[in-house]
């Protein structure tokens, strides 16, 4: 078996409402090999966001280790996270998440303005971004002038512009229809296949996850294979 | 920064809002600035005094008079280099309405104690030639459309009986804030007639003013003066010239503080008005930060924007009041000019009126800057809108 790229050893998650404690996963254990294609599956409220919003970084276990391609992420500083999120995670929400006043161009060009890039290399970036979504003739469009699909799609591209190895997406397709959800999860098996991205994607509906090569069971805050 | 550039685009983004905030904002410097303004104008008289003149007058009150033969004895005293005396009127110009300052003075040792009353010479030999002549200052002239040669009648209340007079001198203000609508008429004229029809009125003055030499020793000569006078039948009360004129705004002091407590409830105004445009717009923001904290962006970011998009409003609302300041303080000044002469708008306020928009930018944000950066990324991303 390969190296594994993201890696999680006995991670537990609990959330506190005062002294109450509400346990989500209970003993998790991951291995994802790079380039891999994993789908995550399971029920609402088992969990699954919590388990992505670990390995991405933006939320920390309560016990447990999670790695991604050796970096230690649980231990990392609230800075220092936050710009290991910007160059190795590119991360895709359920509802598009893009800002509003900004248009196509600009909600892609966002996570460059955190990078050293001048103006030129990231017009050149945030084009090739958009051209890889099929979205190069929408850079001027704002987010209300766009169709769900496309809103997507051009978060993937803002997930994508900085070009990191693993991408996260949290039921990309659950508020879209049959057609743009067909056309996102198209979207993320090539990304998988052509650019060698590792992609974990949440999602509900089984046809998503056939794309996946791997597809992987959460309930009740325990993981199983498939 | 270049997270910089989302400032302007999120200040637009509820145009209506933004406008109102701006528009309220405006308002309340505009509102703050006039107030302080008026505040100034009570203190006109004292900031336009001397330093190096005294004010004499009864210890009891300035209503009592005091014996013009004390003005032998206050000239003695080492250090006076000036002494001249002047005697309220208190006349009625066709209407009681028309109220305006009226000064019975010794025209030559009053007018070379005031320095900034600016009189053409011929005019100035004139009303010290003639029993019934009288200076006005410019502005008062303005009101009532006097030039010299009109005869003028007031109607005495302290003094009774017609008083005739003509009007022989205008004089011009040497400084912004010197007072331009007062009546001269000369002191002579006033007890003559007294001599003849009330002689037990006759020799006496409101007060005399005494130009010292040094103005450190202000307090020393004033003390002074007030002990040749005691146990005499009218004890004297000296104090310079800013303490006498402050003496009248302390007459008017709850006014004063009242105006100073509204200034300050104005800034809290837009205190609170600010703050809730910023409270609001930070609620409806709080998945928008999430998103870019998930990006990489670190919590000097998020401030930037969010104090950078309030600064923005609270500097365009503080330029805004200050430029309507201007001519809104403008017409009040004409308004209002008979009972305040000097109502001049101070860089001064408008800077504090600039300085307190901008400082209410930052203090608006406060709350909801500190929420923002603390709020969780999972916290936020939950809130779905
Ligand atoms: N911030 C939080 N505070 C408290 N409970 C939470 C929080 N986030 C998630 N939960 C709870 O954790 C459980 C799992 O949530 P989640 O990971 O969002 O599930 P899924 O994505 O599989 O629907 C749910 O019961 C949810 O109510
Ligand atoms: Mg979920």
């Amino acid at each position: 078996m390969s190296k594994s790229f993201v890696q999680l050893h006995n991670v537990n998650k609990s959330y506190w409402r005062d002294t109450l404690e509400i346990p989500v996963l209970h003993n998790i254990n991951l291995d994802v090999p790079e380039g891999e294609f994993v789908a995550l599956m399971g029920p609402s409220g088992s969990g699954k966001t919590t388990l992505l919003n670990l390995i991405a970084g933006i939320d920390r276990p309560s016990s447990g280790e999670v790695s991604v391609n050796g970096e230690s992420v649980s231990r990392l500083s609230e800075s220092a996270l936050a710009r290991w999120r910007s160059r190795n995670i590119g991360f895709v929400f359920q509802f598009y998440n893009l800002m509003p006043v900004l248009n196509a161009f600009e909600n892609v060009e966002l996570p460059l303005l955190l990078t050293k890039l001048n103006r030129r290399e990231r017009r050149r970036q945030v084009e090739t971004a958009l051209s890889i979504v099929g979205l190069a003739d929408r850079m001027k469009h704002y987010p209300n002038q766009l169709s769900g699909g496309q809103e997507q799609r051009v978060a993937i591209a803002r997930a994508v512009v900085t070009d990191p190895r693993l991408i996260l997406a949290d039921e990309p397709t659950g508020d879209l229809d049959k057609q743009s959800a067909e056309e996102v999860m198209e979207l993320l098996s090539r990304l998988n296949k052509e650019f060698n991205k590792t992609i974990i994607v949440v999602t509900h509906d089984p046809r998503a996850a056939e794309k996946a090569h791997i597809q992987r069971h959460l309930d009740k805050g325990e993981l199983n294979h498939l | 920064m270049k997270v910089l550039k989302l400032v302007s685009k999120n200040a637009t983004r509820h145009l209506l809002r933004t406008f109102l905030t701006i528009l309220g904002l405006a308002i309340a410097v505009m509102a703050f600035a006039v107030i302080r303004t008026s505040i100034d104008a009570w203190y006109a008289g004292a900031n336009a005094s001397s330093p190096n003149r005294l004010v004499v007058t009864n210890n009891i009150s300035l209503v009592f008079p005091l014996p013009l033969a004390y003005k032998e004895k206050i000239e003695q005293l080492d250090g006076v280099t000036g002494i001249s005396w002047a005697q309220w009127f208190g006349g009625t110009y066709v209407d009681p309405k028309n109220f305006f300052a009226q000064f019975a003075i010794d025209g030559e040792s009053y007018l070379a104690l005031y320095p900034e009353y600016i009189i053409p010479a011929v005019q100035k030999e004139t009303f010290l030639k003639e029993r019934n002549a009288v200076i006005v200052g410019r502005a008062l002239a303005d009101r009532f459309g006097w030039s010299v040669g009109d005869p003028i009648r007031l109607i005495g209340t302290i003094y009774p009986g017609e008083w005739d007079f003509v009007i022989r001198g205008i004089y011009t203000g040497k400084e912004e804030t010197t007072d331009e609508a007062q009546w001269f008429m000369r002191y002579e004229y006033l007890d003559e007639r007294m001599k003849a029809e009330t002689p037990g009125r006759a020799g006496q003055v409101g007060s005399f003013i005494v130009q010292i030499a040094d103005p450190s020793k202000a307090a020393q000569m004033s003390a002074t003066i007030d002990s040749i006078f005691v146990n005499s039948l009218a004890e004297t009360k000296t104090q310079t010239e800013e303490a006498f004129q402050l003496s009248f705004v302390a007459m008017a002091s709850s006014i004063v503080t009242g105006l100073r407590i509204v200034s300050f409830m104005v800034i809290g105004i837009i205190l609170l008005v600010l703050a809730n445009t910023m409270a609001m717009t930070a609620r409806e923001r709080v998945s928008e930060y999430a998103v870019m904290k998930t990006l990489g962006f670190r919590p000097i970011h998020i401030l930037g924007l969010i104090f950078g998009e309030s600064l923005v409003i609270a500097g365009i609302g503080g330029l805004l009041g200050i430029l309507v300041t201007f001519p809104i303080s403008n017409l009040l000044s004409i308004v209002i000019k008979d009972f305040f002469p000097v109502f001049k708008l101070e860089i001064i306020t408008l800077a504090i009126g600039m300085i307190a928009s901008i400082t209410v930018g930052i203090v608006a944000d406060i709350f909801p800057a500190l929420k923002a950066v603390k709020t969780p990324i999972v916290e936020g991303l939950r809130i779905v809108d």
